[in-house]
């Protein structure tokens, strides 16, 4: 038997990477954001072998301004995010669109990974409206090997037409992974060079929007034209589904499961804006029915509707989000597309309807219980949010909490204290608590509190904190500096001293920073629980200005990497444990380290899941539980 | 495949943190040397942080499925958690599932919190023989805990899996894949875990 080559199964993230090396990318930014990180990730995999610059941009914004300037300099680049990045970046791209990138043979790729059902976001919102607002072209993949294709057409299309093209991934491409043949990545010297003008005026804004607009429409005629969009099935069909990225593989689901391939056609899209109206209206006329598969918000749909109001078909049935066929939130999934498809064909479809599988899920969900999210055991923003609360309490003024995004968002999960109030966008908790700080005028007389991580407190907390200062705003900024972008997978960023690649840089110190802005700055350990709640209640006490508050003390998961052992080894005493009376330990503190033993009626340790950070040894109230050095 | 219809879908589940998404890597590098085509499905992010993890796994000689398996269409469920095991199946299963899981409990929050009750294992265990075509309990994370390290309890269920059959993966197989992925300090520990986890099905 021959040895076969060894097989490497690649996120679609890794291939989008990938492919942008293969087309000669040279300059790649993004900021980090599930489910785009692993792009720039890979990307970092290749900076030795070559030539191309990366960074992890301080965010969305400045990602896509670098990555233009490359191609105003004649270079290829990539700028990565994720949905709730773009609206970041979308100032800066949406006046890219209007100047062109300089015809100066540079081009540039921006992608986007969307989060519909919002795994791991506040939101599922759909970025592919915002292609047509920015007038960018948009390209959406529907498998990780056309993904590999769509990315070196993207840079073909940005050169051609002398504009950046937004390239739309989402979790099921983003993080799935299929073994893949990768090309070759050829080395290619290229000299930087700036030598145009490309600038925006508002007496230009008009003929610029015209110019645009012309261009787009040069490139509708090529994704009229293109073989990505692509048509399989029985010509005419009783059905034809349309759809794009996700929906494809669910489309073809739907068709095997229900049998019906000899009766419905899948066209696939995968060129979305400018939207391929003749090619759609081609096949609407051969068919009186179609169902559009698609997520999150109905885009294609809007677009089918509006194709067949123009070529005067408005007799034929559009089934979609908006006709109630697919819900109109949440992912598209095989299921519901199934569920569609049957309804339209009127097959009956009970597979999950059957008697033995409703008696199953009932029974089982007498049994489930829900596992929410929490932070990890050690975390140091368990510590702090515990300190909060008590000394919150303890000032009885109701103090007011602004959060922000990033791990200690899980403070509004589960296994958090519930204790943000508001919970928008990243920076949004600075910008909030900037507002709150002026109300003191109409009677406002509540403490304000706002939080943000050492990421986010770059990335936009800043010009809040600045707007505060200025305006004479009153309130505590915290900073939980874990000094990690640790949410979306161990990012450096300019709190840590290191960039990208892992190399020295300086460390943007975040009290001088603060100091020179006049806030008082007072940094605490959340490990060392008693004193910071002193500390807090102090800075309570004193409102007056802005006041600048960092918790400092590493993420516990970058520190075990490191060290890989345990500070403390942990035990409870049953005999002074309290058992139910008590369960501060277990109940308010809830580090999943601890546990109730329903046997002794007493709290006890998971050795296997504890870290060892001794924390709960100083807020359980009776010495129960006790710390010993751990000896290894 | 022998046993299982072509697509074969097959969910690796556990909690954020269980090695989860390596085994299904391991199984997906195998089944693709066999000529298969195979679709991995993950979530990551969020859920790493105490949640529930699962990675869907599609195999096909007829073409490569997307990433996401219908509901109630699960083969096999292959799980590092019984309550987890019993989430996937509420979704996924159907009368012909097999289902393989570790019974070592990982309580959730709100367990510990005392909001929830965690069901008492013999109730998990009978709801997952009798809506399941056969379902086999491994002492995994013991068994990982004998050999040294609770974190290799993922290796000891997939040794679990070649060693019941429900699949076309040899022994051989597994240990080559887990030969060419694991760390050389670390091997022995695995293929110990890989043997241990083997012979708690076979036979």
């Amino acid at each position: 038997m021959t040895k076969k080559k060894d097989v490497q199964f690649l996120l679609g993230n890794e291939v989008i990477a990938h492919s942008a090396l293969e087309a000669g990318v040279k300059f790649v930014a993004g900021y980090p954001g599930t489910p785009s990180s692993e792009i720039i990730n890979t990307i970092v995999g290749y900076a030795d072998e070559t030539d191309v610059y990366v960074e992890w941009s301080v965010n969305e914004k400045v990602a896509c301004e670098g990555a233009a300037a490359a191609a105003f300099a004649g270079l290829k680049s990539l700028a990565s995010m994720k949905n709730a990045g773009l609206s970041v970046a979308l100032d800066f791209l949406t006046h890219l669109s209007m100047t062109g990138l300089g015809a100066n043979g540079g081009s540039m790729v921006v992608v986007v990974c969307d989060d519909p059902d919002g795994h791991s976001s506040g939101d599922e919102t759909d970025s592919r409206w915002l292609a047509r607002f920015s007038y960018a072209p948009l390209l959406e993949p529907s498998t990780i090997a056309e993904a590999n294709d769509l990315v070196k057409w993207a840079y073909e299309l940005s050169n051609e037409f002398d504009c950046h093209v937004m390239l739309r991934s989402y979790t099921r491409l983003s993080h799935a992974s299929n073994p893949i043949e990768l090309g070759k990545i050829q080395k290619k010297e290229v000299e930087a060079r700036t030598d145009n003008n490309s600038s925006i005026s508002p007496y230009l804004a008009r003929p610029k929007h015209a110019a645009v607009l012309k261009r787009l429409a040069r490139i509708k005629e090529r994704f009229e034209a293109s073989s990505f969009n692509r048509y399989e099935g029985p010509e005419p069909a009783d059905v034809v589904i349309i759809c794009s990225g996700s929906g494809y593989q669910c489309a073809w689901d739907a068709v095997e499961s229900l049998g019906v391939e000899n009766s419905v056609g899948i066209l696939k899209l995968a060129t979305l804006w400018p939207f391929p109206s003749n090619l759609v209206t081609k096949f609407l006329t051969q068919t009186e029915r179609v169902l559009i598969a698609e997520e999150v918000d109905p885009v294609i749909e809007v677009y089918v509707k509006a194709a067949l109001t123009d070529a005067r078909l408005s007799n034929k049935n559009v089934f979609g989000r908006e006709s109630g066929h697919i819900p109109d939130y949440g992912e598209i999934t095989p299921n519901r597309v199934i569920a569609a498809l049957a309804q339209i064909l009127e097959i009956p479809y009970e597979k999950s309807l059957e008697a033995d599988q409703r008696k199953l899920s009932e029974e089982i969900d007498q049994l489930l219980i829900s596992r929410g999210l929490a932070w990890c055991p050690g975390c140091p923003h368990r510590a702090t949010f515990w300190t909060l609360e008590k000394a919150m309490k303890r000032d009885g003024r109701n103090a007011y909490l602004t959060g922000d995004i990033g791990c200690y968002t899980l403070d509004v999960f589960p296994g958090g204290k519930k204790q943000q109030n508001l919970l928008h966008a990243m920076g949004s908790g600075a910008g909030l608590a900037s507002g709150l700080g002026q109300l003191r005028r109409f009677g406002y007389k509540q403490p304000v509190v706002a939080m943000c991580g050492d990421s986010t407190f770059f990335h936009s907390s800043i010009p809040a904190l600045i707007n505060a200062v200025t305006n004479k705003s009153n309130y505590i900024q915290v900073v939980l500096d874990n000094q990690v972008t640790a949410m979306t997978g161990f990012q450096n960023n300019p709190g840590t001293g290191f960039n990208a690649l892992g190399q020295k840089t300086p460390r943007i110190d975040i009290e001088t920073l603060c100091q020179s802005l006049g806030c008082e700055v007072t940094v605490a350990d959340p490990f060392n629980v008693r004193e910071s709640i002193r500390t807090v209640q102090n800075l309570l006490k004193d409102d007056t200005g802005v006041r600048v508050l960092i918790m400092r003390r590493p993420c516990e998961l970058v520190r075990m990497r490191l060290e890989k052992t345990k500070p403390y080894a942990i035990t409870v005493d049953n005999d002074s444990c309290r058992g139910e009376e008590c369960q501060i330990c277990t109940s308010q503190f809830q580090c999943p380290g601890l546990t109730w033993d329903p046997e002794t009626g007493k709290a006890a340790i998971l050795d296997e899941i504890c870290s060892g950070c001794g924390v709960c040894t100083d807020i359980c109230p009776f010495g129960t539980i006790q710390k010993e050095r751990e000896v290894s | 495949m022998k046993n299982v219809k072509d697509p074969a879908n097959v969910v690796v589940c556990g909690v954020g943190g269980q090695g989860n998404i390596l085994i299904s890597r391991l199984i997906g590098r195998i089944l693709t040397k066999q000529g298969y085509s195979v679709s991995i499905g993950e979530t990551f992010g969020a859920a790493q942080r105490g949640g529930s993890v699962f990675s869907c796994l599609r195999i096909s000689k007829k073409r490569l499925y997307g990433p996401l398996i219908p509901d109630g269409d699960a083969d096999i469920i292959l799980s590092m958690e019984p309550m987890e095991a019993l989430q996937q199946l509420k979704s996924l299963g159907n009368p012909e599932v097999m289902v393989l899981t570790n019974i070592k409990i990982v309580p959730p929050v709100e367990f510990i919190i005392g909001d929830q009750v965690y069901p008492e294992l013999f109730k998990i265990k009978s709801a997952l023989i009798r809506f399941s075509k056969q379902a086999w309990f491994i002492p995994a994370t013991e068994i990982a805990l004998e050999i040294g390290a609770p974190i290799i309890a993922n290796i000891v269920m997939l040794g679990a899996l070649v060693g019941s059959r429900v699949m076309s993966i040899t022994l051989d197989e597994a240990e080559a894949e887990v030969r060419a992925t694991v760390p050389e300090s670390r091997l022995d520990l695995n293929l110990e875990a890989l043997k241990r986890g083997y012979r708690s099905t076979v036979g």
